[in-house]
Parts: structure tokens; C-alpha cells; sequence
């Protein structure tokens, strides 16, 4: 929780020395409120003050590195409560759940299943980040050899040891060495050994407790023991029950700046039905999960998911853009078509992808209407006959195609006349089809 | 430091709107919380769904969306009974495609024969849409509206440019009307005041602040509908207590994601689990953001957002 400057002020040795340079401790207390100076600036603090300061100004919900290298994920640090307030931070990690039960061609599989779930939308490589490996064969030693054989198969991926019994996480653990995994979950039953091995391997400790009573007292409690890097799961299983304890636990920490449960949250949405997991995923992503287990990642299941999530942690305030530029898409030469589209990505993306499709070679030409889709920007007067008129000769690609024809989206086609004027008389203006996916064909025929 | 329930009082209710006649009415809207909240206030009705069904043949709607309706989609009141009584619907939804001047410009009077089929074939709530072209709507609701007289149906969708006679013809057939507007907090405001200005009812509206699909701008309505639902409880600003429609159906089902084939883009896989899917996501997401009736296509895709429903309601 943020604190106030006056807050601040009583903290402060009130003695206006001025080192800092400021003034009067006040005013050094306003500006370190708007996070316009640092504590450091004063040597007169006491060290209570010094320490209760800098914990009030931690991150309400703590940020939480998992796993080591490119593969690794940050989770936590959230600020608010609704997106529409400010952009959420760290986007919730998809992980796929590898039972230590199944046949290893099977594990083999679901590996492979990660290491290819990469998807790409709107520009941005989407992936399954995480694999949680689950103990249910109750062998610790067929937990580790299963352990071991997704470390050599996926050395990158952050794992979830999926454990509540101490000595199978031990045995698994000389296979994670510097990898920063997650060992779910410290219960009651279980605290003192999981917290022991938790900070011996520099892990990151999953804490589990029905309700979040009992798992506040239980954080504080670990937070006792001297760890702090947690993730917690309030055991959640219903979505009604997701929706209130999340919401409780982002609401405690952020508004209420109730450290007990300022950490991410893990939830496993298993369910006997895929798309009933699908359901209890989406509510995850929505409302405040941080790392989502899943017990299988097809294809059709993903996209919806991954793209949820995109949504979701999009900044509201900006819309996702890509530079002014005349594109050159395939081999493009004098001869090929020229269209034209707006700079939002979503747009820009579907458009690219479907001249790809097309096989066709062409220049596109993506305008800057500060990242509107096409109808938005009509409706804005952003994408206006005169703008693109001038955008089009401006950008010098009248000297690089020998027909000089411009292809305009079928939306805007009440545009044509007057962009025809606007140009020079050499050009001419051709309106395309209005929704993309008929590209390919619309380029087809014009090129046969 | 001891755990204590972060609870907010709020002071705003969303209006209960109750729809159709008889054992089979629907009421939606109703809490006085933020969505599912249900340790902070109550929520007395479920979001309730309708099926979406049209006055033409499916003809262009993808092969997973048409298979469910095999045979059925040439006789709108055929397709409306199938849906009642074969798939278990509690509310239908007849889009008046056919009105639109380019897909047919059919008449007022041809629409109201649609309406009335419709109504004598099934008797559970019915949501009578438009075409959504401005000046036709206005013809055309106003006289649907009157062919519909004592069933009690929401009327859609008016709009700033048309919603005079639209509303007047819903009030005078005592029918409930949506409320559109463009993706704008101030702009759903506003319309449902110019409503309640002519003397509408503000209990009989319901607010449609236009969705878009998943990966199409979702992010864009779930913020609008989430500002306007904290602006009705935590505010309590009557203007925005309305409950709220989300008609995802025809957006889902034109996204690339919902059409593509296995074979042409492999790294999505399935593509009728796939469609379903992205329709069933883009609702549960909409009911997180607060949407009170949802407006969906495929059968298999509200089957499953009402399993997740049911269990959003139970404590
Ligand atoms: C999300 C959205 C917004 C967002 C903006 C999102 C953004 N970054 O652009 C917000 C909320 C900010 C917004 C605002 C407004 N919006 Co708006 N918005 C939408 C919405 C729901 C989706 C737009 C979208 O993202 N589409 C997806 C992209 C990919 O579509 P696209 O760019 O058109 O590209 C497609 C085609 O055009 C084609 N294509 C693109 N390029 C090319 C090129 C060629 C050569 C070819 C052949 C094809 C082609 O391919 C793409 C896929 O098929 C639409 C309604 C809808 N469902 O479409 C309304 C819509 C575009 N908005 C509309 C309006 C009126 C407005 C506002 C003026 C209203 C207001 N609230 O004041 C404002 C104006 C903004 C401003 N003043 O800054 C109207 C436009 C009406 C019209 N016909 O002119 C629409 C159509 C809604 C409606 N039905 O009335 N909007
Ligand atoms: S240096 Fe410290 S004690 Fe001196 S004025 Fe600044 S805040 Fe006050």
C-alpha cells in the first residue's frame, strides 16, 4: 500500500538539515510519496525507519522470478484491481501437468507438447511456460527420475514439483540445480521440512491451506522461518470459490496492504471435463491467477486461452501499433499490388498474414492512425481521403510500382472518390474486399 | 496480523428485468455486488443465455455452427422449436437478417409474419432483433413489435440515430428494448438517459455497449462493461443499473479462429472444439466483466458456459 507523505514525515528525523536537498523533512516526505526521490538521500534515518519505509514501499503483491535464463517467468508485482485502472504487469504463466504415474513415451509426449505450444498472435510469440510434474505414483524415486528426465528433455521450462511429501521433493531436487523451481505446496502438515529444502535449493515455495485464513497465518508464519519467495493457493477448486478467494487476496494485499497474501497465486484447474477446464482457466486469467496448471494443452484450447490472456493483459491505454512504413511482403517489384491498411497491430497482423497466404507478392502500406483498426479510424477522422492521399505520395512509392493503383480496405470504399481527387491523376484507386480472409482470392484473380 | 474479509458496502442494485410470459419467464439482472462476489452481496439470478437463430437459412455460417441445425434452419419457427424443445433453450433470439437492404430488404410485414411463426412454435422468451441498419430497424421493429404484443420480448437493438420510434412502439407493446452504444462508458449513459427521457421505463432496459469477439477487441468491452457495472454498484448511479447483453455469437463466428480447417492452419488443431471453445471463452469472459444475458450460436458452447454458471451460482 502506498503511503502518504505524511505518513512518510513521521518516519523522517524531522530535524530540516536539508542534506537530502530539500528544504524541510516534509518536503522530502512528498517527494519520496510521488516517488520522485529516494530514501537514500537522507543519512539521518533511523534504522526502524528505514526498515518500515522501505517495506511499505515494497510491491503490494511481490514480484516472483521462476525458473533461470530465456525460459524463465516473473510473476507478481500487480498494482490495481481492474485493468481499465492501469495495465496489469506480468501476464499469468500456462503450465501443463505431467503425472509421474504415466509411461515416459507419455511424459516424452507431453514435453514435446510444451516445447511446441508456441503460438504466434498479433506479433507476440505465445507459449505453454511451465510444466508441473505431479507425484502420484507415491515412489520418491519415481518422482526424480521423472524430474530428471523432463530437466534433460526441457532444460529451459520452469518447473512445479507437485509434492506435499518432503522426501519426494528432496530426491527430485539435486536435478533442479540453479533453476529456480516451484515446490508446491508447504502445508501445516508439512512446514518446517518443505521451508528447509525450499531455502537450501533456493526454490520458490508453494503454499497451500483451505481458505485464506489458514493460509495467511501459514505465509506469516514462513515469512517467520525467514522466506518470503511464495506463491499461494487458497485451494480453490470451484469457479464461484476462484472468483472470491482471488479477488479477496488481490483486495488484502493491494488495498488493504495486507502482506500475509501480497504473493501470486497458483491455481490447478483440473477437471473431468476439457472444456469445463477451459471454463476455470479463463476465470484464472480474468481474475488474478498468476500461474494456471492445466491437465492437457491441445491446440483448440489453447488458442482461445493464450488469446484471453493477451486480451487481458493488453495496456489499456495504448493500443497495440506498428510503424509507418511501406511493407514489402514476399519478393514485391514494380509490378506487384499496393494496399493499403492502418497501423493497429490486430489489423496489421490479419492483413500481413493473409497477403502471405496469398502467395502473391505485394507492398502494403500501413498508415499511422495511432494503432485504430480501419473503421475506428474512418470514424475518428483519422483515416480520411486527404490523410492518405498525402501519406501515399509522401511515402515515394508512387516511383517504385509502374501501375500506380492503390487497394483500399472494402470498409472504406465510401473513400474512393475522394481519395482518387487527392492523388495525382495518375493514380487509381481499386476497393478490396472487406474482410481480409477474402484477400487471397481477391489477389489471386487480379494477378491471373 | 489476522486475516480479515476485505468487504466493500455498496449501495447499487442492478434492475431485475423479467422476460416472456408464464411458467417459462426469464428474469435477469438483480445483484447488488461486483460479478460473483457473493460474499459481499447477493445475486439472485443466474446471467441467462439465449440462442441466436435467424429469419434466413444458415447458409453462410461456418460448417461447425450449421452442423447442430442440420435441416432445420429453412423454417425459423422450426429452428426456434428445435431449440426449445430438442437443445433445452430457456430464451431465443431471432435476428431479422433478411430486413437488412442487402441481404434481402425484406418488408416490415413479411418480418412481422417471421415473428409471429416464431411466437406460435415455442413458448419460451423471445429477444427480436434487427438488422442493425439504422433507418430500416425503425420500420421494421416498430411494426414486430406490435405483431409481438403480450409476449413480454426485449426489442433490439435502438440506437442514438433511431431509438425514438423504437422505443415507443416497444412501450406502447409493453416490451423491454437494448439500449446500443459504441465501446463507451459516457455513451451507454447517455442512452439509456435518452430512453428514460421519453419516459422509458429505466426497468424495462437493458444495455448492449457492443461486444466484439475474443482476440477482436474483447479487452475493449470487458473494461467498458466492467466501469459500467462499478458505476451501478459501487457508484449507484441509476443510469447504469440496467442489466447488461453481450451478443457475442455473430462476432465469434466470423473470427478466423472460429472458420480456419485444421488442414489449412494445423498449429490451432481441432476446429469445431476450437470454435466452440472461443465462443464459450469469450462468454465466461464477458460474465466475469458482468454481462447479465449473453446472445450465443453454437449449442455445444452454451451447454458448456451453463455447467460453469451453475457453479458460479452455487456457494
Ligand atoms: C474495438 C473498437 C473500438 C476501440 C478502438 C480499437 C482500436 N484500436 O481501433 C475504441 C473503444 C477506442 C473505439 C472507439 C470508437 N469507435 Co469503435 N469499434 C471497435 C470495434 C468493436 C472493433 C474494431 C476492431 O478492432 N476490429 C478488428 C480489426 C482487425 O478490423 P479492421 O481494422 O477493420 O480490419 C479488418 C478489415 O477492415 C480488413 N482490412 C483491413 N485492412 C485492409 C486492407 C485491405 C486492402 C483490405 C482489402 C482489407 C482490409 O481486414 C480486417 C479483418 O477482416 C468495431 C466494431 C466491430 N465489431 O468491428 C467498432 C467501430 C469500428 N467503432 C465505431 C465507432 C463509431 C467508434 C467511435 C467513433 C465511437 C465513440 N465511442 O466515440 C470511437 C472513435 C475512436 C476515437 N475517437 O478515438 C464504428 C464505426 C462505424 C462506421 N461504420 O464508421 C464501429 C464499426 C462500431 C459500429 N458498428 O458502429 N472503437
Ligand atoms: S536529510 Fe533527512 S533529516 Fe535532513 S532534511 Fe532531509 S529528510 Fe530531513
Amino acid at each position: 500500500m502506498a503511503l502518504s507523505g505524511v505518513e512518510i514525515f513521521k518516519h523522517l528525523p524531522k530535524t530540516n538539515c536539508k542534506e537530502c536537498g530539500h528544504p524541510t523533512c516534509l518536503a522530502f516526505a512528498m517527494k519520496l510519496a510521488a516517488k520522485q526521490a529516494n530514501l537514500d538521500s537522507c543519512p539521518y534515518v533511523s534504522k526502524e525507519g528505514k526498515e518500515f519505509l522501505s517495506s511499505a514501499s515494497a510491491p503490494p503483491i511481490r514480484p516472483i522470478c521462476i525458473g533461470h535464463g530465456d525460459g524463465s517467468v516473473k510473476l507478481g508485482e500487480e498494482t490495481v484491481l481492474f485493468r481499465h485502472e492501469k495495465k496489469f504487469v506480468n501476464p499469468c504463466a500456462l503450465a501443463l501437468s505431467i503425472d509421474d504415474s504415466l509411461p515416459d513415451t507419455e511424459i516424452l509426449k507431453r514435453i514435446d507438447g510444451v516445447k511446441t505450444s508456441e503460438i504466434e498472435r498479433v506479433g507476440q510469440k505465445l507459449r505453454v511456460e511451465m510444466i508441473s510434474v505431479g507425484h502420484t505414483s507415491s515412489d520418491p524415486s519415481r518422482f526424480s527420475a521423472v524430474v530428471k528426465l523432463i530437466r534433460e528433455n526441457a532444460p529451459k521450462i520452469p518447473l512445479i514439483l507437485n509434492s506435499k511429501d518432503p522426501a519426494a521433493i528432496e530426491s527430485a531436487l539435486p536435478h533442479c540445480k540453479g533453476a529456480r523451481p516451484v515446490i508446491y505446496a508447504a502445508t501445516k502438515d508439512n512446514t518446517e521440512a518443505m521451508v528447509k529444502l525450499a531455502k537450501e535449493n533456493s526454490a520458490i515455495l508453494g503454499v497451500y491451506a483451505e481458505g485464506l485464513d489458514a493460509l495467511s497465518s501459514l505465509t506469516e508464519k514462513i515469512k517467520g522461518m525467514g522466506l518470503d519467495d511464495l506463491v499461494i493457493d487458497p485451494g480453490a477448486s470451484t469457479p464461484r470459490r476462484m472468483i472470491e478467494d482471488y479477488t479477496m487476496i488481490r483486495r488484502s494485499a493491494i488495498k488493504k496492504g495486507f502482506k500475509p497474501l501480497g504473493y501470486p497465486i497458483i491455481t490447478f484447474t483440473s477437471s473431468k471435463d476439457v472444456f469445463a477446464e477451459s471454463m476455470k482457466a479463463s476465470i484464472g486469467i480474468a481474475k488474478y491467477a498468476s500461474i494456471i496448471v492445466l491437465d492437457s494443452i491441445e491446440r483448440w484450447k489453447m488458442l482461445p486461452l493464450i488469446t484471453l490472456r493477451q486480451n487481458i493483459y493488453t495496456d489499456p491505454q495504448v493500443p497495440m501499433q506498428v510503424a509507418q512504413k511501406i511493407y514489402k511482403i514476399g519478393d514485391a517489384n514494380e509490378k506487384s499490388p499496393l494496399l493499403l491498411t492502418t497501423n493497429f497491430s490486430l489489423t496489421y497482423f490479419i492483413v500481413q498474414g493473409e497477403v502471405e497466404n496469398s502467395k502473391v507478392p505485394c507492398w502494403l502500406a500501413i498508415m499511422d492512425v495511432e494503432g485504430l483498426s480501419v473503421l475506428t479510424a474512418w470514424a475518428a477522422g483519422k483515416f480520411t481521403a486527404p490523410k492518405i492521399a498525402s501519406f501515399i505520395l509522401e511515402s515515394g512509392i508512387g516511383d517504385k510500382v509502374a501501375r500506380k493503383e492503390l487497394i483500399i480496405p472494402g470498409y472504406v470504399s465510401i473513400l474512393s472518390g475522394a481519395l482518387e481527387e487527392k492523388l495525382n491523376s495518375d493514380w487509381k484507386v481499386v476497393v478490396g474486399p472487406r474482410e481480409a480472409n477474402a484477400l487471397p482470392a481477391f489477389l489471386k484473380n487480379r494477378a491471373a | 496480523m489476522p486475516f480479515v474479509v476485505p468487504k466493500e458496502n455498496y449501495t447499487g442494485r442492478i434492475y431485475t428485468v423479467e422476460i416472456g410470459t408464464g411458467e417459462k419467464a426469464v428474469k435477469v439482472g438483480g445483484a447488488n455486488t461486483l460479478p460473483y462476489l457473493g460474499f459481499e452481496g447477493e445475486i439472485p439470478n443466474p446471467p441467462a443465455i439465449a440462442i441466436e437463430i435467424q429469419d434466413i437459412p444458415a447458409k453462410d455460417w461456418p460448417e461447425t455452427l450449421k452442423k447442430p441445425f442440420d435441416g432445420v434452419t429453412d423454417d425459423p419457427a422450426a429452428w426456434a422449436r428445435f431449440c426449445e424443445k430438442e437443445l433445452g433453450v430457456g430464451i431465443i433470439a431471432l435476428r431479422l437478417i433478411s430486413t437488412h437492404p442487402d441481404y434481402g430488404d425484406r418488408k416490415p410485414e413479411e418480418a412481422a409474419k417471421t415473428v409471429e411463426a416464431v411466437l406460435g412454435a415455442v413458448s419460451v422468451p423471445l429477444i427480436i432483433l434487427g438488422s442493425e441498419h439504422v433507418e430500416k430497424d425503425t420500420q421494421v421493429l416498430k411494426v414486430v413489435s406490435e405483431a409481438a404484443k403480450g409476449r413480454n420480448c426485449i426489442i433490439g437493438k435502438a440506437q442514438e440515430e433511431n431509438y425514438k420510434t423504437i422505443a415507443a412502439s416497444a412501450m406502447a407493446n409493453n416490451h423491454k428494448i437494448i439500449a446500443m452504444s459504441q465501446l463507451d462508458v459516457n455513451l451507454a449513459k447517455q442512452m439509456n438517459i435518452l430512453l428514460m427521457q421519453m419516459g422509458f421505463d429505466k426497468e424495462r432496459i437493458l444495455t448492449d455497449p457492443m461486444s466484439s469477439a475474443l482476440g477482436y477487441g474483447l479487452e475493449y468491452t470487458y473494461s467498458v462493461m466492467e466501469r459500467i457495472r462499478l458505476a451501478a454498484i459501487v457508484q449507484n448511479d441509476p443510469a447504469m443499473q440496467p442489466p447488461l447483453v453481450s451478443d457475442i455469437g455473430r462476432n465469434v463466428w466470423k473470427a478466423k479462429e472460429t472458420i480456419a480447417s485444421e488442414s489449412d492452419i494445423p498449429e490451432w488443431g481441432s476446429v469445431e472444439e476450437r470454435g466452440i471453445t472461443f465462443e464459450a471463452v469469450t462468454a465466461i469472459s464477458m460474465i466475469m466483466a458482468g454481462s447479465d444475458l449473453l446472445i450465443m450460436r453454437h449449442p455445444k458452447a452454451i451447454e458448456i458456459v451453463k455447467k460453469t454458471i451453475n457453479e458460479l451460482m452455487e456457494r
